[in-house]
C-alpha cells in the first residue's frame, strides 16, 4: 500500500526534475563559466535516485504480494518462489518500461560524470536531448501503463505470472537487453548533441566509442540469453527461429555493429562523418521500434501478452517526434567536414570498413522487410501471411560467403593505403580450409557444393584469426577476438544445422521406440508436487548404435496460477554434443507425444557468442589505440 | 568537364544506388517464394484449384476429433461453418486440445485433407492467434 504510493508519487517528482533539469541547463548553456553548473550534477543525481526509489518500490509491492496494485495483481501469485516475485516486476510490460526508465536516468548520470574533459555545450546538449526522451518515457509510463494502479476491493489472489516466463534465463534477459537498447539513447543524444556543435572529430569517436561499446556488448549478450532459454523452454530444439521479437532485437544489434566499425574510421581519418550520425540515429531508432512492435500487440508472439492500442500510438507518435527532430537536427545543423580529404584509396582499412557497412546494411533490409512486410501485407489486403526461416536463410548464406572472406582479409590492410601481404601465407590457409571442410563434409550432406563454399569460408576466417592470435599481436587483439568468436559462431551453427538428428514419436509408459540411430525406452512416470505447480517427470533411457546409455528426464509442469501445461526439456550439455528430449501429453490420451534431438555444438554456440563481446570487452579497457 | 573528385563520388554513388536496387529486387523476389499464407477452413472449402505451396490452416480442434497412434495424429479443425481433416505426425505444442484454437502449417491434398508438417506452439491460454479469431468469427 504504502510502497505504491511511494513508487507513483517518486515518478512525477522524477518528471518534475527532468523539467527543472531542461530549465537549468538553457541558463547554463548561455553562461559562460568553464564547467558544467554543479546544481545540473545534483538534479541529475535525485532524478536518479527517485526513479530507483519508484522501482524498488514496485519490487517490495511485488515481494510482499501486495495485489491491491493492478500490475503485481496481473503478473504474480503468493504461491510463487521469491526470485521470481522479484523478476516478475519486470516480466511484465508496465515493470519493463519502469526498467527503461531507470535505465535512461541512469546512464545520462553516468555520461555527466564520464565525460568531464568534453566541451561544456555538447554535454548540456547531451543532456537536453536526452531529458527529452526521458520526458517522453515518463508520460508514457503515467498516462499509459502506471505500474502503481490502484485496485478496490482487494484481490486475494494474484493471476500470477506466465509459467514460461519463470525462469532464471528470462529473468536477467530483460535487463542485460535493456543495457544495450537505452545504452543506444546515450549514443543518440551525443551525435547530435555533437552535430549541432560541429563537435563530430576525433576527440568525439574517441569519448563516444566507449558508449557503442559497452551497448553492444550487452545487446550481445541480451540477445544471447534469450535464445538460450528459448533453445530449452520452447522445447523446440532451436536457438533462433527468425521470429518478429527476435529480429527486433537483431536489428539494431547489425546498425550497432556497423557504427563499431565506422567509429574506428572518424577516430583515425575523421571521415564518414555524416554515415555515424545516421547510424547512431538510425540504432535508437530501432531501438525504440522494438518497444514499439513487441509492446503495442503488432507482433503476435511470445512476448505480446498486453496488447492496447493507445500503448501503441503513443509510442509510434513520439518515435515520430524524435525521428523528425533528429532528422531536422542534422540537416539543419551538420556540415561536411572538408578539411581532411574524404576521397578513399581502393584498398585501404577505410574502404574495407565502408564494405563491412554495405554488408550489415544488406543484413539489416533483409531481416527488417521479412520482419515488417507481414505486417504491412496484412494493413494494406488483409490477408495473413508469415514470412519463414527459408526467406532469412536463402537470402544470407551467399552473402555471407564473401562477408566471412573479408572479415578475414580486411583487418591486415592498413589505413589511407594498402596493399595485401603475405599473399602466399593466405592463400595456403584458403586451401587448407577448402580441402578440410570437403574432407569432414563429404559424407554428411547432400547439398555438397553449397555446405563446401560456406563452411570454407568460415574456416578461412577461423584459421586466419588463429594465426593471428598465436603470433600474438597486441595491437588489434580485441578485433581478433571478436572476429575469432564470429568464425567460431557461424561454424558451429553450421555443423549444428547439419549434423543434428530428431526423432518424434507417440509413446505410452512402459514401451519401447526403435529409431534410426538406437532405442528410446520409456521407463516410468513420476509425479511431483511443489509450490506452485504439480508436475509428471518421465524417465527416459535412450541406447544408441553404439551402446552408450543417457538417461533424460523431461517433466510436463501443471501451474496452479495461471492454469497452463509447460514441458522443461531436460538437456544433456557435453563439450561436443546436447541430447535434447521434451515430451508432451494431449488431454485424454495415453500418450505421450516426445521430441528427441541430438545437436552437435550447442555449447559452442554460446561461447563464441561470449567470446565476440569478450572482444568488445577488451577493445573497452585498452587504454588507447596503438598504432 | 567534371574533376576527378566528382566523377570518383558519381561512380561511388552509383554503386550503391545499383547494389541497393538490386538487394532490394533480391529480398522482394525471394519474399515471393517463401511466405506462407493463412486460410480458415471455410477459405479453403472454396478454393478453386489447390496449390502444391505451403500453407497455414487455423482454427478450433473440434470436440472429440483426436485420434492418436504411435506414428501420426489425426484431428478435425473447425471454424464451425467448415471442417477440414488434419494428419499429423511430429512434435505436438503444450496447448494443443480438443476445443482450443490451433493453427498448423502444411500441404493440401484436396479440401478436405490437410497434410500438417507442424503444428504452431501458443503459449497462453487465453490466448487465441489473431487468425483463428478472425477465422472463428469470435469478436
Amino acid at each position: 500500500m504504502l510502497a505504491n504510493q511511494i513508487g507513483y508519487y517518486s515518478l512525477f517528482i522524477g518528471l518534475l526534475f527532468s523539467f527543472l533539469l531542461c530549465a537549468f541547463s538553457i541558463k547554463d548553456f548561455n553562461n559562460n563559466n568553464k564547467g558544467v553548473n554543479q546544481n545540473i550534477f545534483t538534479l541529475s543525481f535525485l532524478q536518479l535516485t527517485f526513479v530507483i526509489v519508484s522501482f524498488l518500490s514496485l519490487i517490495v509491492s511485488f515481494i510482499n504480494s501486495d495485489f491491491s496494485n493492478e500490475t503485481v495483481f496481473n503478473n504474480s501469485h503468493s504461491t510463487k518462489p521469491l526470485f521470481y516475485k522479484i523478476s516478475g516486476t519486470w516480466g511484465n510490460h508496465e515493470g519493463s518500461l519502469l526498467l527503461w526508465l531507470l535505465v535512461l536516468t541512469l546512464f545520462i548520470f553516468l555520461f555527466l560524470i564520464k565525460s568531464t574533459q568534453e566541451p561544456k555545450k555538447y554535454r548540456i546538449l547531451t543532456l537536453l536531448f536526452q531529458q527529452i526522451i526521458i520526458i517522453g518515457f515518463f508520460l508514457f509510463v503515467l498516462m499509459t501503463s502506471n505500474p502503481f494502479n490502484y485496485l478496490f476491493p482487494i484481490p486475494n489472489e494474484g493471476l500470477g505470472l506466465n509459467p514460461i516466463l519463470q525462469d532464471p534465463a528470462l529473468a536477467i534477459h530483460p535487463p542485460i537487453l535493456y543495457l544495450g537498447y537505452v545504452g543506444s539513447s546515450i549514443i543518440f543524444s551525443s551525435s547530435l548533441a555533437a552535430v549541432t556543435q560541429n563537435y563530430i572529430s576525433k576527440e568525439w569517436a574517441q569519448h563516444i566509442k566507449k558508449w557503442v561499446l559497452v551497448s553492444w556488448i550487452f545487446l550481445s549478450i541480451g540477445i544471447m540469453l534469450g535464445s538460450i532459454w528459448a533453445y530449452y523452454e520452447l522445447g523446440w530444439g532451436g536457438f533462433w527461429f527468425w521470429d518478429p521479437v527476435e529480429n527486433v532485437s537483431l536489428m539494431p544489434w547489425l546498425t550497432l555493429t556497423a557504427l563499431l566499425h565506422c567509429i574506428l574510421v572518424l577516430e583515425r581519418r575523421v571521415a564518414l562523418t555524416s554515415w555515424v550520425v545516421i547510424l547512431s540515429i538510425t540504432t535508437f531508432t530501432l531501438s525504440m521500434c522494438g518497444t514499439f512492435l513487441v509492446r503495442s500487440g503488432l507482433l503476435n508472439s511470445v512476448h505480446t501478452f498486453a496488447n492496447d492500442p493507445a500503448r501503441g500510438i503513443f509510442i509510434l507518435t513520439f518515435l515520430f517526434v524524435l525521428i523528425f527532430l533528429s532528422l531536422g537536427i542534422f540537416f539543419l545543423f551538420h556540415k561536411e567536414n572538408n578539411k581532411n580529404s574524404n576521397s578513399f584509396f581502393w584498398l585501404s582499412k577505410e574502404t574495407s570498413v565502408l564494405i563491412n557497412n554495405w554488408f550489415m546494411m544488406y543484413f539489416l533490409s533483409v531481416v527488417l522487410i521479412g520482419t515488417i512486410y507481414p505486417i504491412f501485407l496484412d494493413v494494406i489486403s488483409g490477408e495473413k501471411i508469415s514470412v519463414g526461416p527459408p526467406f532469412y536463410h536463402k537470402l544470407i548464406a551467399p552473402f555471407l560467403v564473401l562477408f566471412l572472406i573479408f572479415m578475414a582479409l580486411s583487418p591486415k590492410l592498413k589505413w589511407i593505403k594498402s596493399k595485401i601481404e603475405n599473399k602466399n601465407a593466405l592463400l595456403m590457409i584458403f586451401l587448407i580450409s577448402v580441402g578440410l571442410t570437403f574432407i569432414i563434409i563429404k559424407n554428411l550432406t547432400t547439398d555438397l557444393l553449397f555446405y563446401t563454399i560456406l563452411i570454407s569460408s568460415a574456416f578461412f576466417l577461423f584459421f586466419t584469426t588463429i594465426k593471428e592470435l598465436i603470433f600474438i599481436k597486441f595491437n588489434n587483439i580485441s578485433q581478433t577476438i571478436a572476429h575469432f568468436g564470429f568464425s567460431l559462431l557461424i561454424l558451429s551453427i553450421l555443423f549444428n544445422g547439419i549434423l543434428s538428428s530428431e526423432t518424434i514419436t507417440n509413446i505410452k509408459v512402459g514401451e519401447k521406440y526403435n529409431y534410426k540411430n538406437g532405442e528410446i525406452f520409456f521407463e516410468k512416470i513420476e509425479e511431483r508436487k511443489e509450490s506452485n505447480f504439480n508436475s509428471i517427470v518421465g524417465y527416459f533411457k535412450i541406447t544408441d548404435t553404439n551402446g552408450k546409455v543417457v538417461q533424460l528426464k523431461p517433466e510436463l509442469r501443471v501451474y496452479n496460477q495461471p492454469a497452463i501445461i509447460t514441458s522443461e526439456a531436460d538437456i544433456k550439455t557435453t563439450l561436443l554434443k546436447d541430447n535434447f528430449l521434451v515430451m508432451n501429453l494431449v488431454k485424454g490420451n495415453k500418450y505421450f507425444n516426445i521430441r528427441y534431438q541430438v545437436k552437435p555444438f550447442m555449447l559452442w554456440i554460446w561461447i563464441s557468442v561470449l567470446l565476440l563481446s569478450l572482444g568488445g570487452l577488451t577493445s573497452l579497457f585498452k587504454k588507447k589505440y596503438e598504432k | 568537364m567534371y574533376g576527378k573528385k566528382v566523377k570518383l563520388r558519381f561512380l561511388f554513388l552509383s554503386l550503391i544506388l545499383i547494389s541497393a536496387i538490386l538487394s532490394v529486387f533480391l529480398i522482394l523476389q525471394s519474399l515471393k517464394e517463401n511466405v506462407v499464407y493463412f486460410q480458415s477452413p471455410s477459405e479453403i472449402k472454396s478454393l478453386i484449384e489447390i496449390s502444391k505451396k505451403k500453407i497455414r490452416v487455423g482454427g478450433m480442434v473440434k470436440e472429440e476429433s483426436i485420434n492418436i497412434d504411435a506414428n501420426k495424429i489425426n484431428f478435425v479443425i473447425t471454424d464451425f461453418a467448415n471442417e477440414i481433416n488434419v494428419t499429423y505426425s511430429g512434435a505436438i505444442p503444450n496447448l494443443f486440445e480438443e476445443g482450443k484454437g490451433v493453427v498448423a502449417e502444411g500441404f493440401l491434398k484436396d479440401r478436405n485433407y490437410f497434410l500438417a508438417t507442424k503444428i504452431l506452439a501458443k503459449h497462453d491460454e487465453n490466448y487465441m492467434p489473431p487468425e483463428v479469431k478472425e477465422a472463428v468469427g469470435v469478436k
